[in-house]
């Protein structure tokens, strides 16, 4: 009788990574719901497409790389990046600024580091960040003016041709500067009543912009609640990222305020989907909490001396470089000793 | 209410204990053959004190322990001795060891035994010597000699006596059954040890998802000072360290042992065995197994007679052969995958899987590690198990140590969450093996260094003394000579028989001209090893560096590690030790190498 020799332990309840990869595509439906209905059909354009070109890239290196590819495909990392690239992407980017950075995430982020798990950068935000400062004027002009689906916003076959066809001359129409951008540049020479009086703020916080952030906040929580992300690196972000508001930006005739900050531009996104990256990301929940801070304390930074817009992007990629640093400074003290040891000499891990 | 405390980590694995508690204790009966392997627990193992042939009683001793830490192996039924030779024996490697069969005649005739229905008349150390010689070990897992655990280092006062019966493993329900049928034992064998104790508090830790078994014992317990403590269910809360943790607050320092801190814990099945021991004067031959898992019909507990194959009680159970995948002897958490079902229950047996391929199924393959985190949540003791993998993966065992690594009590939590699948405690396992051969080995190393100085220093010293006693012999000769020229001079002076004399004392003084020359020559060669095979100087010089740089590195960690006041300092230490004389060691192979390469030419042209 020949029984199944195996080391302890032989029970399991582990949630695959191509589980949790599903999980976490399933939560953003909320807020790529929202954006497609407050901003046309650019995004889900996008999601799509960047979808294909990340599993592309990825089963083509893999395959360079004499990986198994449908064993490392499955695992749906890839896709991720891919959905995360199109949700962070403005409406109408070319399809070739898409395909530069899906490209330089899943290819030079990801694969050339050493594929899953070898990557230092988050994949997502290296491909952003290029594609930002490669090409700013197709990164930055891009963004749908708020509208609903049915009140304006341009249809599915007008995107779909502006995102393909190269040609942005119908672009100028749809478009307008991001809240954040249009408050943080009107706020030096307007008083922050004249300021909201723009049409992208509408009549609540950010036309538009406020329903995306809170279906992202929605899925978010959802994540934390299937106990896929823990809840250190979102407080983190959104703790960093309110205090420094609270400690600068109180008068908002001089900074952005608070609730423009939670509610505009991609900070949900980023704190519950792309900070919580755990290949990039610390690992001790102390770690994460710093690592998490650190990022929503850079958002604040950048979004308010900074001069490029993008700052969720940047801000993750900085504290992608401190990673190793807080490992190194933050394990836990294990049972029966009196204090932690921190880290190793020679190898930061 | 007992205060209870929290641990770090923990998971929830399915429990499948109502499996096996639909049925009451069953008696296993006598199988045709019984193997009692000499060692069944840590320490040394028995020696066979029957031969083969012997007839021998129920409860009589056929294995005792000369000296070392053991007990001694009882004959579980009565019959004759058939063979003392190697069979298979329950451990994780398949191997085989030294077991005595016995051929049961049937008849279970006891041999006299000697009860003790007032044990408080006694010594303390008659208790326990009727404990040692009733052959307990403790019988949770590891199995430590029950006697001497009960005597914990004098300066060691242990003032909280626990009783583990969280039993947090799936599957396991021996001790579960046990404290709800055998209530009046477990309190019995806890008050013996007790009362040989003398703690402050006697309390019995029982995890939430036992109500029957906390019932039973609340009523075993009644008008007693002894707690019960229920504790929430999360594996590991049976784990030693964990137990204590919950119930005391307090941690086992590490490397140390729960008397450090006044704590002692026993396991359930002890203390029935303790009270049957004392009170019957039954010695250890029984055991309660649970025989489980979906391969089985009817799964349930067993008292079975310990050297019963397992195989005899699958049986029992209705194992069906064709649904059986994976037999696991243990818990699935932590216990090991058995190559053949002819190994027998054992002193430590508490749990028999007879999985289906279903039930248990082969874990997915290995992917790489994403860094989620998952198994430092998990992980009961606060290590990083993730770090830990990284650094087992790399073989950079100082690395790992220096993260503890020898503080993983391998419950398997880690693996257990691990969304990549990767078999963290066998990467935790393989790391420990190699750094105890590493120890071993430098040990060993250490002991041939020091032989090797001793002897040196020994031929040197009789070298000097032998120096010594050579000057000390010319000079009295010269002294001699002096004397008998003196005198020869004297006597020319004085006439006849100078002649004659003289010559007598050129003879002595040839022969002692003779025996200088030969003690000179017998005089050991330095330069006899110099026709070695040719130094390699570059080879050597970078040994050197090598060992300089590992040597700095060493240091390095220590000034660190002393700096946080960590606990590791003097492991370091000794590290740094060993580091300098492997580059003492080098420098040395070095200049001798160098002076040897500069003494050749010379050598050569005398010795041609």
């Amino acid at each position: 009788m020949a029984f199944v020799q195996q080391s302890s332990p032989h029970a399991r309840n582990a949630r695959p990574t191509s589980r949790v990869m599903l999980w976490v595509m399933i939560a953003t439906l909320p807020g790529l719901v929202a954006q497609t209905l407050f901003f046309g059909w650019g995004n889900l354009i996008n999601v799509v497409f960047c979808i294909a070109v990340a599993v592309a890239a990825e089963a083509a290196m893999l395959r360079l790389r004499k990986k198994p590819v449908a064993f490392f495909i499955r695992d749906n990392t890839a896709a991720v990046t891919g959905l995360l690239l199109g949700l962070s992407l403005s409406q109408f980017t070319p399809w070739w600024v898409s395909v530069v950075a899906v490209i330089s995430a899943i290819v030079v982020a990801k694969q050339l580091y050493g594929g899953l798990g070898s990557n230092p950068f988050n994949p997502a935000m290296v491909g952003y960040a290029l594609v930002l400062v490669s090409f700013p004027v197709a990164m930055t002009t891009n963004w749908a003016e708020p509208a609903l689906l049915w009140q304006g916003a341009p249809g599915f076959g007008e995107t779909l041709v502006t995102i393909t066809s190269g040609q942005q001359t119908a672009v100028d129409g749809w478009t307008m500067a991001t809240p954040l951008d249009e408050y943080k540049h009107k706020i030096t020479t307007h008083t922050a009543a004249e300021v909201l009086t723009h049409p992208t703020f509408g009549e609540g916080i950010a036309r538009g912009w406020e329903w995306v952030n809170a279906a992202f906040l929605a899925g978010g929580l959802g994540l934390m609640a299937l106990r896929i992300i823990s809840w250190h690196i979102p407080a983190g972000f959104l703790g960093g990222l309110i205090l420094m508001s609270l400690a600068f930006g109180s008068n908002a005739d001089l900074y952005t305020p608070l609730s423009l900050h939670l509610l505009a531009g991609g900070t949900m996104l980023g704190a519950f989907f792309i900070a919580t990256d755990p290949v990039s990301a610390a690992t001790s929940h102390q770690g994460k909490l710093v690592y998490g801070t650190g990022i929503g304390i850079l958002i604040y930074l950048i979004r308010t001396w900074g001069n490029y817009p993008d700052a969720v992007a940047f801000s993750v990629l900085l504290m992608n470089f401190a990673v190793p640093f807080i490992d190194h400074y933050t394990p836990p003290r294990t049972y029966g000793h009196h204090k932690a040891r921190r880290g190793v000499p020679g190898n930061q891990g | 209410m007992t205060q209870l405390w929290d641990f770090r980590g923990g998971v929830h694995p399915a429990e499948h204990k109502d499996l096996s508690t639909a049925r009451p204790i069953r008696c296993a009966g006598i199988p045709e053959r019984l193997v009692l392997p000499l060692q069944q627990h840590i320490g040394e193992p028995a020696e066979a004190i029957v031969k083969v042939g012997d007839r021998v009683l129920k409860g009589q001793k056929i294995a005792d322990i000369g000296t070392g830490v053991g007990v001694p192996v009882h004959a579980p039924t009565s019959g004759v001795i058939e063979s003392i030779a190697d069979y298979p024996v329950p451990h994780p490697s398949g191997m085989s060891d030294r077991c005595i069969t016995l051929k049961p005649d049937g008849e279970d005739q006891w041999c006299p035994r000697h009860p003790i229905s007032d044990y408080r008349a006694l010594e303390r150390d008659q208790v326990l010597q009727i404990i040692r010689e009733a052959g307990i070990s403790g019988m949770g897992g590891a199995g430590f000699p029950t006697n001497i655990k009960l005597r914990p280092p004098r300066d060691r006062k242990v003032s909280t006596l626990i009783l583990n019966g969280a039993e947090c493993e799936p599957y396991i329900t021996a001790d579960d059954m046990t404290m709800r049928e055998k209530a009046d034992q477990v309190i019995a064998g806890l008050k013996i040890m007790a009362w040989i104790l003398r703690p402050e508090r006697c309390v019995i830790g029982i995890e939430d998802n036992k109500p029957q078994a906390i019932a039973a014992l609340r009523i075993a317990t009644e008008g007693t000072q002894t707690e019960i403590a229920v504790i929430p269910t999360k594996y590991p809360s049976g784990g030693e360290k964990q137990l204590i943790r919950i119930l005391t607050g307090m941690e086992v320092p590490s490397g140390g042992i729960p008397a450090d801190i006044g704590v002692m814990c026993q396991n359930i099945g002890t203390a029935v065995a303790v009270a049957n021991a004392v009170l019957e004067g039954t010695p250890l031959i029984a055991r309660v197994v649970t025989i489980t898992g979906e391969a089985v019909r009817e799964p349930g507990n067993v008292e079975a007679l310990l050297g019963t194959p397992i195989e005899y009680l699958l049986q029992q159970a209705g194992v069906q052969q064709e649904k059986l995948s994976r037999l696991v002897l243990g818990g699935p958490m932590m216990g090991y995958t058995l190559t053949t079902e002819a190994v027998p229950v054992i002193k430590t047996t508490n749990c028999v899987i007879a999985a289906t391929a279903r039930e248990l199924p082969t874990p997915p393959p290995e992917q790489p590690c994403i860094r989620c985190g998952e198994c430092a949540a998990a992980c009961p003791m606060d290590l990083l198990p993730q770090q830990l993998f990284w650094y087992a993966k790399a073989t950079e065992f100082e690395k790992a140590e220096h993260l503890n690594l020898f503080d993983c009590i391998e419950c398997g939590a880690c693996s257990y969450v691990c969304p990549s699948s990767i078999p963290l405690v066998q990467y935790y396992r393989f790391a420990k093996g190699e750094i105890r051969v590493q120890r071993a080995e430098q040990l060993k190393a250490d002991r041939a260094r020091e032989r090797f100085e001793a002897r040196r220093a020994r031929l040197e010293r009789e070298q000097e003394e032998k120096e010594l006693r050579r000057k000390e012999r010319a000079k009295a000769a010269a002294e001699a000579e002096a004397r008998k020229k003196a005198e020869a001079e004297q006597v020319a002076a004085d006439g006849e028989a100078v002649d004659e004399r003289s010559a007598k004392a050129a003879l002595v003084e040839q022969a002692l001209a003779r025996k200088k020359a030969k003690t000179e020559a017998s005089r050991p060669q330095p330069a006899a090893d110099s026709a070695e095979d040719k130094p390699d100087l570059e080879a050597l010089e970078k040994q050197l560096s090598q060992a300089q740089s590992k040597l700095e590195t060493m240091q390095g960690m220590l000034d660190e590690a002393k700096a946080q006041q960590a606990d590791n300092v003097d492991k370091l230490e000794r590290a740094v030790a060993k580091n300098l004389d492997r580059v003492k060691r080098a420098e040395d192979a070095l200049a001798e190498t160098r002076d040897k390469l500069a003494a050749r030419p010379t050598e050569s042209q005398s010795n041609p």
